[in-house]
């Protein structure tokens, strides 16, 4: 029996980490939302890593922050241990990365969506969406209750028609053991949604009083005060530490020797997995000239003593990966608590959505995270921002948001998403941004924090930090132009001779100076010249100085972008129709709907000719 | 790629002598400036008002003359593409032409894609939108023929060393990228190592482009100046070589006035055949001119071919001659040996010590081929031997290599002050280049190396 529920303006499917930050968006732009998932141990849970942050990932969660999310927040508030990594590799690339602790991870995510204005929270699995002339109306749960709804945001993860697989044994479920939701599925394709077929995997999980910690090399976390938000208190709690270790040559002799059981090479398991995330087996048999790979064993909180053992995701036999973890320095009496699995999964083919992440087809129904084809927390949660605000803006009538491959590592991931074929999971990579330098970890805020507060996601307390923010970096700023000395500059002279850094030839203000590699900006703090001594401007300012020739070249590059990204294609436009169009041209056009000439050129198989005829029938159009 | 500056021959090539390089584009006027020296100093190129013209010097990167030009401006709206218009006469035909594109296309402009300044012609409302699927038409056509000749010139030699050295700079970008990426699995980057491998990678190309300096003459060909008092019978050799009648054969000496070109290939190598106006010092005022002429063209010539007359004997005007072609690589040919021989061979011989001297008789048709063999040699002479022959650049060729090459030298100026995510960014642009022509894309590859190099994973 179906009955009427409710009514909302807002359903988001999945409570990960897309769907927690959906949830959040569109309550907070005032919209009624309903936040449904399978089970309330999910909520916000991290399956894999006990890790957020590291390369492109870490400018994720500061955008997504900068916007007003909550990832940043909540795992300033659940961590064991952050530091920087890359820290000698460049400005634009340097990222925070944090140990998270899984469980205060989930709770303190759970303590947010219950205080949150405008949110209803539900443990339901949702079996079908209904639509009525291309256009979302409801939803319907397993248990019978219809929620009618102006706009439904799918952030179903790995769950749909989810199968587990562990060496000969496979099995339907979600990940650590959920319910797998068997249905949804069948409802997007009756929608006319094409699904494919993903996989992933992830290692055994031990018991900590089973390692012998003596046999590893420490990884201590950071001893600054690090954290992701600027709005978080500075941290003060103990961190912890992780440890290396590594697999023998006896390791690859086991894996080698049960090869005939592992499901990656005996065909059971078909979806496509990642290259950047390969199985320990994957590894063994490519890389068969290494005869150790490195192994880190992590800690998974500060309240339990399982610990997750980084580099050896697998779905051998439970046997097998027992044998292999005893074969490995420090864990010759090992006990699992949870064995490696992989897992298989349907997603939906990201060409299907706008820049919005609204599907073409279907008015009001948006996907976002893994569903989307994407992997990792950082990707799943930009994408459920930007979908709970875009659902949002929608349910208020207002144009979609949408951010630039030049503005934020969020705009090029779903760039790539609506422009290129998949052919296994997607993830970040900086390698992906043409502007990193313009995208760093340091000015997320700068660059998006004005656009979350009129969309309404910025609160009073983070505007007013940003706003003493700015004005303390124009003050230094401007200060460290004005600020300047001569060759007969006595303080000076003597600071850099102490720094090893030529003498002075005409006077030179201290922006200049600070362009000297082997010049740091808090040195002129120690020296009395400036009074700010808050790390993160003077590292902000530092950038600024020491890469403002790289800066200028890549903000060039951006204008040229620009140029072709501005100028846009109608969204009903019929590529058929365009005289002198390649057939693969069309048949690509077609499919993918660039908005714009610049969208147009990324897809891949489209040359300059067809983009010249383009702009030729468009002009005609405009004529006519 | 919507409006920046782009350049291109605009007329056919190996038709006619003169030939058009032309420039469209926002600042075509003040970046051509950069190598064009009006005769008239005060008349930079970009302080002229449209639709006017100037007379000056075409400069190569090493300031050394290309050629006398003549420079065109029309400035936007008013120009063929409604964009600032630069056209360039190139005296010296598609030869030269080449030539200035090549020095152009250093400046910051870029080879024009097939069919652009039609559309933007177009796009500018300067042609009628009767004339869309015209322009249409024009945009495949020639993206089809470029195409086409884009990949027969990516096979044999060059394709070999464009692909080593777009695999030099995919391994090295690769490990910087995964470096970056995945700092846990991937080792830190040994930049000496990629000092070296850059420096490899930069002398690769300095090779090519060195190398193709040399077989540029296959690509465009070399100028042939046949010169010698009227009446010697330069026409008729002239004619004799084409096998066609163009010039007009007379007896009456200094009909041939001005210069006519003829374009025939010689051991595979394409020839411009210029006859020459008689050389001879005269009071006609016309005649001084096409003398004037032909000086020049002796000095723009590849080579000389110096007609004497067997029955006439050498005269004082013949050794006047002889002095103006001093220094130029050239081959005497004493014609008309079917008449009454004024000069022995022995005089001959004793006159011109050490030069290459043929006889023949234009009219029995005896010598000619002798001297079609001794031009071949003469070209290939210093050159390389035609089996030797590995790297033909083309411009867009030459000129994605020579900025490839511009940003790996960054790349190598600042390695070692600047951190990784610099030195990628100058990495990034110069495979972007060499991806122009091998037409892979630039990212999926750096991934796919990333992936296949390393092992990543947790
Ligand atoms: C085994 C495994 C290994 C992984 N390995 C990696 C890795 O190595 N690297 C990496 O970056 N990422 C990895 N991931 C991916 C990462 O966990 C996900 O990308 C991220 O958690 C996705 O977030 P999400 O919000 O899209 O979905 P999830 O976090 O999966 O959340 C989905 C939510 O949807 C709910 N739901 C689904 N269907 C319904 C329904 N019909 N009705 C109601 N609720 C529903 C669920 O209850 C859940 O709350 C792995 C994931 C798994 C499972
Ligand atoms: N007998 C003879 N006459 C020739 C020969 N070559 C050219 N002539 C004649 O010489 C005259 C002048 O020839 P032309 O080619 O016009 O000489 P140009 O002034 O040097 O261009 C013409 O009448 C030709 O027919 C030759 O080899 N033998
Ligand atoms: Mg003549």
């Amino acid at each position: 029996m179906i009955y009427e529920a409710g009514s909302y303006d807002v359903v988001v499917i999945g409570a990960g980490h897309a769907g927690c930050e959906a949830a959040l968006a569109a309550s907070r732009m005032g919209c009624r939302t309903l936040l449904v998932t399978l089970s309330m141990e999910n909520i916000a849970l991290m399956p894999c890593n006990p890790s957020v942050g590291g390369p492109a990932k870490a400018q994720l969660i500061r955008e997504i922050d900068a916007l007003g999310g909550e990832m940043g927040v909540n795992i300033d508030k659940a961590n064991i241990q952050i530091r920087i990594i890359n820290t000698g590799k460049g400005p634009a690339v340097q990222a925070l990365r944090a140990q998270a602790d899984k469980y205060e991870y989930h709770k303190e995510m759970i303590k947010t969506l219950l205080n949150q204005r405008n949110l209803d929270l539900l443990m339901a699995e949702v079996e079908e969406i209904i639509t009525a002339e291309d256009t979302v109306r409801s939803i319907i749960t397993k248990t019978g209750a219809k929620y009618n709804c102006k706009t439904v945001v799918v952030t179903s993860g790995t769950y749909l028609k989810g199968r587990i697989i562990i060496g000969d044994i496979a099995f339907s479920g979600g990940p650590g053991n959920q319910f797998p939701a068997e249905k949804l599925s069948d409802s997007l394709k009756d929608m006319g949604l094409k699904l494919g077929r993903f996989k992933t995997g992830t290692p055994p999980r031990i018991d900590k009083k089973s390692v012998n910690f003596d046999a590893m090399e420490e990884q201590p976390g950071d001893d600054r005060q690090l954290r992701f938000s600027y709005i978080s208190p500075l941290p003060d709690r103990k961190q912890l530490s992780c440890w290396l270790t590594h697999s023998t040559p006896e390791t690859h002799q086991i894996v080698m020797d049960n090869l005939d059981r592992a499901p990656m090479f005996t065909g059971v398991i078909k979806g496509q997995g990642p290259r950047y995330c390969p199985s320990f087996e994957d590894k063994v048999v490519r890389f068969s000239h290494k005869d150790s790979h490195q192994l880190f064993v992590e800690p998974e909180g500060r309240a339990t003593d399982e610990m997750y053992v980084q580099g050896l995701n697998t779905s051998l036999p439970e046997d097998v990966q027992i044998k292999v973890l005893k074969s490995i320095p420090g864990l010759e009496d090992v006990r699992i608590i949870r064995t490696g699995y992989a897992i298989e999964y349907d997603y939906v083919f990201p060409s299907q959505l706008k820049l919005s992440l609204e599907t073409k087809n279907i008015s009001g129904l948006f996907t976002a995270g893994q569903i989307n084809g994407t992997s990792g927390y950082e990707e799943a949660a930009a994408q459920g921002l930007m979908a709970g605000i875009n659902a949002a803006l929608k349910v208020h009538g207002r144009d979609s948001f949408i951010l630039k491959r030049s503005e934020a590592y969020i705009g090029v991931m779903i760039d790539d998403l609506v422009t290129k074929e998949l052919d296994e999971p997607y993830r970040l990579l900086t390698s992906r941004a043409e502007y990193r330098l313009l995208l760093r970890q340091d000015n997320a805020d700068l660059r998006l924090t004005e656009k979350g507060r009129s969309l309404g996601l910025v609160n009073d307390f983070r505007w007013q930090i940003f706003q003493e923010k700015k004005k303390t970096l124009s003050e230094l700023i401007s200060k460290l132009h004005q600020a300047t000395f001569t060759p007969a500059d006595e303080v000076i002279r003597e600071f850099l001779n102490s720094k090893r850094s030529a003498p002075l030839k005409d006077r030179i203000s201290l922006w200049e100076l600070l362009r000297r590699p082997e010049i740091k900006i808090q040195d002129f703090y120690y020296l009395g010249l400036i009074t700010v001594n808050d790390p993160d401007i003077l590292e902000q300012v530092e950038i600024q100085a020491k890469y403002e020739g790289y800066i200028k070249k890549q903000k060039e590059q951006v204008e040229r972008f620009e140029k072709m990204e501005n100028k846009s294609l109608p969204a009903d436009f019929d590529f058929s129709e365009v005289y002198g169009l390649s057939n693969e041209a069309r048949q690509k056009l077609d499919k993918f709907k660039p908005i714009s000439i610049g969208q147009a050129l990324r897809v891949s198989g489209i040359n300059p000719a067809d983009i010249n005829v383009l702009l030729i029938f468009l002009e005609t159009k405009r004529r006519k | 790629m919507l409006n920046d500056d782009i350049a291109a021959i605009s007329t056919p090539p190996g038709e006619g002598g003169i030939a058009i390089v032309r420039l469209s584009g926002q600042n075509v006027a003040e970046k051509i400036s950069a190598i064009f020296k009006p005769y008239n100093p005060g008349k930079r190129i970009e302080t002229r008002d449209s639709h006017t013209l100037t007379l000056g010097w075409l400069l190569d990167d090493e300031g050394d003359i290309i050629d006398e030009v003549l420079v065109s401006i029309m400035k936007a709206p008013h120009s063929y593409t409604g964009e600032n218009v630069i056209e360039i006469n190139c005296h010296g035909g598609n030869i030269v032409a080449q030539r200035c594109l090549e020095a152009i296309l250093a400046l910051d402009i870029r080879l024009a894609e097939a069919g652009e300044f039609t559309r933007r012609a177009f796009l500018n409302g300067r042609l009628d939108i009767s004339q869309a699927e015209a322009v249409i038409e024009v945009i495949r056509a020639k993206s089809e023929k470029s195409l086409k000749l884009a990949i027969k010139q990516l096979t044999g030699h060059n394709s070999q060393y464009m692909t080593a050295i777009e695999e030099q700079l995919l391994k090295v970008n690769a490990h910087i990228q995964a470096s970056i990426d995945f700092p846990d699995e991937v080792g830190d980057v040994d930049i000496n190592e990629v000092s070296s491998i850059l420096a490899g990678t930069e002398e690769i190309i300095e090779q090519m482009l060195e190398e193709s300096k040399r077989t540029d003459i296959y690509r465009q060909g070399i100028s042939v100046a046949i010169i010698g008092k009227p009446n010697v019978g330069k026409s008729s050799l002239l004619n004799a070589l084409l096998r066609k009648n163009r010039a007009i054969v007379t007896n009456i000496p200094g009909t041939t006035r001005d210069t006519i070109e003829e374009h025939i290939t010689i051991g595979g190598i394409p020839v411009k055949l210029i006859d020459t106006a008689g050389i001879r010092i005269t009071e006609d005022m016309v005649e001084q001119l096409g003398v004037k002429k032909s000086e020049e063209v002796i000095s723009e010539a590849d080579l000389v071919i110096w007609v004497l007359d067997f029955a006439a004997g050498i005269t004082e005007e013949d050794m006047e001659i002889y002095n103006k072609i001093a220094g130029k690589k050239r081959i005497v040919l004493v014609n008309k040996e079917d008449l009454e021989l004024n000069i022995s061979e022995a005089e001959l011989n004793k006159l011109f010590t050490g030069e290459r001297i043929i006889k023949a008789s234009v009219k029995e048709d005896s010598g000619i081929k002798n001297l079609e063999k001794q031009i071949a040699e003469i070209i290939l002479s210093g050159q390389v031997k035609q089996d030797d022959l590995k790297i033909m650049l083309n411009m867009r060729q030459k000129s994605a290599l020579k900025k490839a090459k511009k940003h790996i030298h960054e790349a190598q100026h600042i390695m070692h002050t600047a951190p990784l995510d610099c030195l990628a960014i100058d990495l990034e642009l110069a495979l972007e280049s060499i991806g122009e022509l091998t037409g892979k894309n630039i990212k999926e590859e750096v991934l796919n190396r990333i992936f296949h190099d390393f092992c990543i994973g947790k």
